[in-house]
């Protein structure tokens, strides 16, 4: 009965938030069981389109487990953009750095690195940089509100301007190759790539990018699952989250778990680095996230602050990700924004549905 | 002394243009905050305010009915979300939010339909944009100022602004003086919506002259960065907005500043665009420790029956 009840609300919004969404389409001349029917032939047409929605889900498993974890001690972290662009750019400098020679996007060999690592040292060290550096980003607006008590929406927007604008700076002045007209940094050697699927599974075509990020996505969710329920961390993290003052009373302390909490949850966004740089792009672009850590939150919000529910509306993202480029190509008039409005309409709804159902609710006075 | 060559009377009018959203948007999220409700929803407010008025505007060639359309559409937005809020008891940052998204995608997705672009309005006629003042003050500008002790005025002389401060603090003893909190609160997000709507279509019809997509970068956010700032005070929050129109009227003057150099290459342009996000920072740490919210700021309110 409690799980029929924590799925039929989120169930709703979808609905409500299709309905809705239908309605714009008809007004803007189109038809929606059209566009609809396209998001799911996009998504479920073909194994290789399977593929390619679970690709797009990837990183909002990331986005979706990094919100979850603030969001279950209270934090609504809007931080994840800056977060993974931080951790984005962080992961492709060590790949660029120790990497050895690469070839350049006018297809020379050029060698930006100080020394080359072999893989097995390198990975690593770029997935740790990509957790440390989202860790950080994240850390600087919990310590800000553990320490000021200044509230972590603003911060965490503000931080998403600085993020874009800093990396976006190292970028164009210092990490380009020269003559290139996009906003990209160089490419990171070879020994940082991670392997595609496609190199294991002989369905999924070569053109599709879905890498070993998508199973860490999913070992993530169990490690987040044990953390926030099987562990003292995890409880001590959610009690401040359902009350802080309870929390407190119990020898919690609520400024360690803010802390706490959102260096996690930056760490989570950050992770998205790893799939994007090392596994299908291996570099950093200004621009590279679809708004990945703004679509986090839905995630989360649709799944409830669970893992196993941010995994299955990560899914259900993927294919909204998924489709939109078909509908955008062939509708005439329905673009690509029609994304932000479903999600939009999703968290109204799931907010004013948590009238009915018990759930962390943020803290702190904006 | 090189520097202080930029404070010139352009830079003072530079940050008067900059303060006007920001006071239209932070004197809105005033009502709200006073009555209880938490307005993070300012930015979304301000986009659909935006929106409207340059859609309005372009359509009509009338900035004022451009101006007009935009604050309404603001209010019915600030509606929809004082619902979600009071109605149902939504988390009042994550409805917020939800606004913002909403008003991220909307606008764009009606642009297309009329105008077959995403990106932006097309623009308009120079000559009806909103008409300036004594060299570059915009009529919006005058009427945000205006605006200030007009607030003062409702917010602390009036019954209404009682009873709304009241519904804000302590609604419980509001209630039983007879006083009706949650029309009250209802009222004060409404009105918040129609002055950050306002603050937005200045933006679009008043400061520019065309809607591009997420054209307010920050400012709701900035707003009410301002408002708490200001510890919920309109003078005070009058202030705040300069302070923060300041950091942005600045960050175009350094830009053009000769001595603003670095081994003779000028600044780079992302670490001046950074200025005003930093500054909202590193300004609400050190100042939010003397801030007091009102009391029953961001909890729903339930008539005991």
């Amino acid at each position: 009965m409690k799980i029929f009840r924590e799925i039929l609300w989120p169930v709703l919004a979808v609905i409500a938030a299709f309905f809705v969404g239908g309605i714009i389409i008809l007004v803007l001349g189109d038809n929606p069981l059209t566009a609809y029917g396209l998001l799911l032939s996009s998504s479920f047409g073909s194994l290789r389109d399977v593929a390619w929605m679970l690709h797009y889900a990837t990183p909002l498993i990331f986005t979706g487990l990094a919100v979850a974890v603030a969001f279950r001690c209270g934090l609504l972290n809007i931080g994840a953009e800056g977060q993974l662009y931080v951790a984005a750019f962080a992961t492709a400098w060590v790949g660029i750095k120790f990497g050895g020679t690469a070839v350049n996007i006018f297809g020379k060999e050029e060698n930006w690195s100080w020394f080359s690592l072999p893989w097995y040292v390198l990975v690593p060290l770029c997935m740790l940089a990509a957790m440390v550096a989202g860790g950080i980003w994240g850390a600087i607006p919990g310590i800000l509100k553990a320490k000021f008590g200044s509230h972590e929406v603003i911060n965490t927007i503000m931080l998403n301007f600085i993020a874009i604008a800093l990396v976006g700076y190292l970028t164009q002045y210092h990490y380009k190759v020269p003559g290139d007209a996009i906003q990209q940094t160089a490419h990171i050697g070879e020994a940082a790539y991670i392997p595609r699927l496609n190199e294991f599974l002989p369905f999924i075509t070569h053109d599709v990018p879905l890498n070993l990020a998508f199973l860490l996505a999913l070992i993530m969710c169990g490690i987040v699952y044990v953390f926030l329920w099987k562990t003292k961390w995890g409880y001590e993290l959610r009690a401040v989250g359902e009350n802080p003052s309870a929390a407190e009373y119990g020898g919690i302390s609520p400024k360690k778990q803010i802390i706490i909490a959102m260096t996690i949850s930056g760490m989570l966004a950050g992770m998205v680095a790893i799939g994007e740089v090392l596994g299908t792009r291996h570099n950093f672009e200004s621009g590279f996230s679809a708004d990945w850590g703004f679509l986090g939150i839905a995630v989360a919000l649709l799944g409830r602050n669970h893992p196993l529910g941010v995994l299955i509306a990560a899914l259900f993202f993927g294919v909204l990700l998924r489709g939109e480029i078909f509908v955008d190509a062939f509708t005439s008039k329905v673009s690509k924004d029609l994304g932000w409005v479903l999600q939009a309409i999703i968290i109204l709804f799931v907010a004013c549905f948590q009238i009915y159902s018990k759930g962390p609710r943020t803290r702190g006075k904006v | 002394m090189e520097f202080l060559s930029i404070f010139t009377f352009a830079l003072l009018f530079a940050t008067i243009r900059s303060a006007t959203p920001l006071i239209f948007a932070a004197l809105g999220g005033l009502f709200s905050e006073r009555s209880g409700v938490i307005n993070i929803a300012l930015e979304g407010l301000m986009l659909s305010g935006a929106f409207t008025a340059a859609v309005v505007t372009y359509q009509t060639g009338n900035p004022y009915f451009g101006m007009f359309a935009g604050i309404i559409a603001g209010g019915i937005l600030a509606f929809i979300y004082a619902v979600a809020c009071i109605k149902f008891e939504a988390d009042q940052v994550v409805a917020g939010m939800a606004i913002n998204f909403l008003m991220i995608g909307l606008p764009a997705l009606i642009s297309v339909g009329l105008y077959d672009s995403a990106g932006s309005t097309p623009q308009i006629d120079k000559l009806d944009k909103l008409p300036n003042y004594f060299n570059s003050v915009s009529l919006a500008s005058i009427f945000a100022f205006a605006m200030v002790p007009i607030v003062w005025y409702v917010i602390y002389k009036t019954p209404f602004g009682l009873r709304l401060r009241a519904a804000g603090e302590n609604p419980e003893a509001a209630d039983s003086a007879g006083v009706n909190v949650i029309r009250l609160r209802y009222i004060g997000v409404v009105i918040s919506g129609l002055l950050a709507a306002a603050g937005g279509a200045y933006l679009s019809i008043g400061q520019s002259s065309l809607f591009t997509k997420s054209m307010t970068a920050g400012r709701g956010f900035i707003a009410l960065a301002a408002l708490i700032l200001a510890k919920w005070r309109p003078v005070q929050v009058m202030i705040a907005c300069l302070f923060f129109g300041f950091t942005e009227a600045i960050t175009v003057e350094i830009q053009s500043a000769p001595w603003a150099k670095i081994n003779g290459e000028p600044v780079p342009i992302q670490f001046i665009e950074m200025i005003p996000y930093v500054l909202t920072i590193i300004v609400l740490a050190g100042f939010i420790g003397l801030s007091r919210a009102p009391k029953a700021l961001g909890i729903p309110y339930r008539k005991e029956s």
